[in-house]
């Protein structure tokens, strides 16, 4: 899924415009769709206890995000805009389709644990959001480089929780320990270091996010809420 | 008694907020006070309850393998679970719909209140969500499906309500500027995730 988005961006990294540039960095920082446009938490915090399944799910919202943003881009002359909802909704639901069916078949474990969350890339907020703020109203180009910078944003942000995530909560990353083995004591467990199970746990994802905005919003002050 | 198991557990052990963080997007935007948060609870639980059995039937009489052999035993083999997604989503998209119109002929003030959230129920993963749990749980008949659908839905409306109570609350405190608003809200939510952990294990 991924390997095919990335023709895309290095192609076009030689026509960049200022502002094709903008639109590709302003999602990793400025404008993250999770920590300050605050869209597509929920999968971002479910299946984020392994990296292997925040990189397969970013994956999947990149593809879905990519193609659905084109595809409505194309189309956006001849949506009626009382029924575009549907219209979006139809378009997400059979990408989302396709990339479960493609999960199943080539990586069936990872598909097995992410579950109904591949479902749920229907609802994810930043997809309907990218359609309605951007692909409704720009040429089928810009589009896929926004949905590719959004994806981007979306995709750090759960890399860096499921880093966390699993260092901390199975001594892992990418399922090969890192701290030596838990039940022989090895290596760091030799020490008396123990896995922190609360990391495992849903509450400690909604942590570690927290925490991920409060450094940000100190480096970035712009984006302080005035309360 | 399995009906109040399964409508208890919903609310409590399986909260759709605090153990699967399905509908963030709206939970986090709409809980800067109680009134806004009880009437988005209130078209969440209303919403979960009236599409939940509509899906289930859905999948039980039309797409689940064998499920059209109602019709004629020659559809036995007919297998469309591959379709419950964009199914699902229709039945949501138009109940959602449905909603927005009665809730604007007939209460205008919280159609106000509610503005822009309430057309985005319809891609709150806790409806969407709730039709999935409800499939891949397999409930053996619609009482059981409705009953998750209520507890599911008392469920959300009360991490709404708890997280918009407490952030009336938050606006009289010191914080540290950062972590003001979204900060700060993600983690008293992990916090009341983790109090609602102990209720794991509970059985009626």
């Amino acid at each position: 899924m991924s390997t095919s988005t990335a023709p895309v961006a290095a192609k076009s990294e030689g026509l960049f415009s200022k502002k094709n540039r903008k639109l590709i960095t302003d999602p990793l920082n400025d404008n993250n769709p999770i920590t300050v446009q605050v869209l597509g938490i929920c999968s971002a915090l479910a299946i984020t206890v392994k990296l292997e399944n925040a990189l397969v799910m970013s994956a999947s919202v990149m593809a879905v995000m990519l193609a659905g943003n084109v595809i409505i881009s194309l189309l956006r002359n001849v949506i009626p805009s009382r029924i575009r909802i549907i219209v979006q909704l139809v378009v997400v639901a059979g990408l989302v389709i396709i990339v479960d069916n493609v999960l199943k078949a080539f990586v069936y474990d990872v598909a097995k644990q992410v579950g109904v969350y591949v479902g749920l890339i229907i609802t994810n907020c930043i997809i309907m959001g990218r359609f309605e703020a951007y692909a409704m109203g720009n040429k089928p180009g810009p589009s896929a480089l926004d949905a590719f910078g959004n994806a981007l944003g979306y995709a750090w942000i759960l890399v860096a929780v499921a880093f966390f995530r699993e260092l901390f909560g199975s001594g892992s990353l990418f399922g090969v320990p890192i701290l030596g083995d838990a039940a022989e004591k090895t290596r760091l467990y030799a020490f008396g270091y123990m896995n922190n199970n609360m990391m495992i746990l849903p509450p400690m994802a909604l942590v570690i996010v927290g925490i991920i905005i409060w450094i940000q919003r100190a480096r970035n002050t712009k984006l302080i809420e005035q309360a | 008694m399995n009906l109040v198991n399964i409508f208890v557990k919903a609310i409590f052990i399986e909260n759709m907020i605090f153990a699967y963080f399905l509908g963030m997007c709206s939970y986090l935007a709409v809980s800067k006070t109680v009134k806004t948060g009880v009437g988005l609870g209130a078209a969440v639980i209303f919403v979960l309850v009236v599409t939940v059995p509509v899906n289930y039937l859905l999948e039980n009489y039309v797409l689940k393998a064998g499920a059209l052999s109602w019709i004629s035993p020659s559809l036995a083999e007919v297998d469309l679970s591959f379709l419950a997604f964009i199914m699902f989503i229709a039945v949501v998209a138009s109940i959602v719909q449905l909603v927005e119109m009665v809730v604007e002929k007939f209460a205008p003030a919280l159609y106000g209140a509610l503005g822009i959230f309430l057309p985005l129920i319809a891609v709150n993963c806790s409806i969407l969500g709730g039709a999935l749990f409800m499939q891949e749980r397999q409930y053996s008949n619609i009482a059981e499906a409705s009953s998750f659908a209520l507890g599911s839905g008392v469920g959300w409306f009360l991490a709404i309500v708890a997280i918009a109570a407490i952030r009336e609350k938050l606006r009289y405190s010191d914080i540290p500027a950062p972590l003001r608003g979204l900060g700060i809200t993600f983690i008293i939510t992990g916090l009341m995730g983790m109090a609602f952990m102990a209720f794991m294990g509970i059985k009626i």
